[in-house]
């Protein structure tokens, strides 16, 4: 029921999902990665990779299909990804957004910026998409109110966040 | 991991979630049309170069009424492109089940298993050889592929939207449907009719083009 919501574009029904399904995630990712021999300390990059992937790949659900199999298939291949990657050491964390929006700001000075993972993390995005995420991340504003802020109009908001989103995907998965 | 450290990724799951409810417009096109549309603009790319390198044979219309021989290319091809877009959907669909999409690639095995047989018991054994070389293998192993790269162009621009958990498989599948697509729009020039000539040089396209398709499908439809 959320999830249609969610779909229809109701980002109250959609928040409230996700916040719902994390912590069932959360658990699932611990089981996965101790089964495997592996620290839980990567859980949270399961987690958050799922998510995004969820919301990024969500017009793969099919409405007239259960919604769970969907999910947990998604954060089967993620943690699958997770395990893959850490078994080779070779570690892309978004590591906390509000890390990234710090190096972000840092990034000014360019000498600044210590860690190369952040780096491509800050070159990814744009100022504008910059601006669009630190709003809506920080100060919990709607894209309504971050358009005004940054007088942009609501439909470019959601472009540049979307293509936030996407990058941070790529930026994780990579 | 310090608890400390742990509580504060899950403020960064937090602060995630919001970003992604920021996001939730309503979302575009499912997955099945994308896949549709790009379909549709396949058949029309490929008849557009199957028209413009090639042309049709000159008695395309007579032979689609008079020959079961003729039209029976056109049904296994486009069986065959039906089943693998099928199965490249259900592949790039998580949790969708798979097993039973793939049966439906039977259909255009089985037919063309069929025709073969029934071939074979029409033409006397000394024709074989020559029913299945053909005139024009040469043609056809150069213009069916040539016909068939926009398909899998498309297809697998579309498939970037889905989430394959095998993504060389779900390349696999669309690369299967674009040559059966292109062999569909090529059997329009090709003048060999003989169900030999087809299962031994159009399984040869769809064999490249399903090759090509894993191959690319591996890189550009990771997700």
């Amino acid at each position: 029921m959320l999830m249609r919501s969610a779909l229809d574009g109701d980002g109250a029904a959609y928040r409230e999902l996700l916040s719902a399904l994390a912590p069932a995630l959360r658990a699932f990712a611990r089981r996965i990665l101790l089964a495997a021999g592996r620290d839980a300390g990567d859980a949270e990059d399961v987690v958050q990779e799922t998510l995004l992937a969820l919301h990024l790949k969500r017009q793969t659900w099919d409405p007239a299909t259960p919604l769970a199999p969907w999910i947990w298939a998604i954060a089967r291949h993620k943690a699958v990804d997770v395990l893959r990657r850490s078994g080779r050491r070779a570690e892309v964390p978004i590591d906390g957004l509000e890390d990234f929006l710090a190096d972000a700001e840092a990034e000014a000075e360019p000498e600044a910026l210590s860690s190369r993972d952040a780096g491509r993390m800050v070159a990814s995005l744009n100022g504008r998409e910059r601006d669009v995420v630190e709003a809506v991340c920080l100060s919990g504003a709607s894209v309504k109110e971050t358009g005004a802020r940054l007088a942009m109009s609501e439909g470019a908001v959601r472009v540049a966040l979307h293509r936030a989103l996407k990058r941070l995907a790529a930026a994780h998965g990579g | 991991m310090t608890p400390v450290s742990a509580e504060r990724e899950r403020a960064d799951t937090e602060a995630l979630i919001a970003l992604i409810a920021a996001d939730a417009a309503p979302r575009g096109p499912s997955l099945r049309a994308s896949l549709l549309l790009a379909l549709g603009a396949a058949v029309l790319v490929a008849a557009g170069v199957m028209q413009w390198a090639l042309g049709m044979r000159g008695d395309a219309a007579a032979a689609f009424l008079s020959s079961a021989r003729f039209v029976f290319k056109f049904a296994v091809t486009a069986a065959l492109a039906v089943a693998a877009a099928h199965l490249a959907l259900a592949m790039s669909r998580p949790g969708a089940r798979v097993a039973g999409a793939a049966a439906w690639l039977a259909v255009p095995a089985l037919l063309i298993a069929g025709a073969v047989a029934l071939e074979l018991l029409a033409v006397p054994e000394p024709a074989w050889s020559a029913r299945m070389v053909g005139s024009n293998w040469l043609v056809c192993l150069t213009y069916g592929p040539l016909i068939s790269l926009g398909p899998l162009g498309l297809l697998l621009l579309a498939l970037r939207r889905g989430a394959p958990a095998v993504p060389w498989r779900a390349g696999l599948a669309a690369g299967l449907a674009a040559g059966g697509i292109g062999t569909f729009f090529y059997a329009a020039h090709c003048p060999d009719d003989s169900p030999l000539f087809v299962a031994v040089w159009y399984s040869l396209v769809v064999a490249i083009m399903g090759a090509l398709g894993a191959l690319i499908g591996s890189r550009v439809l990771r997700w």
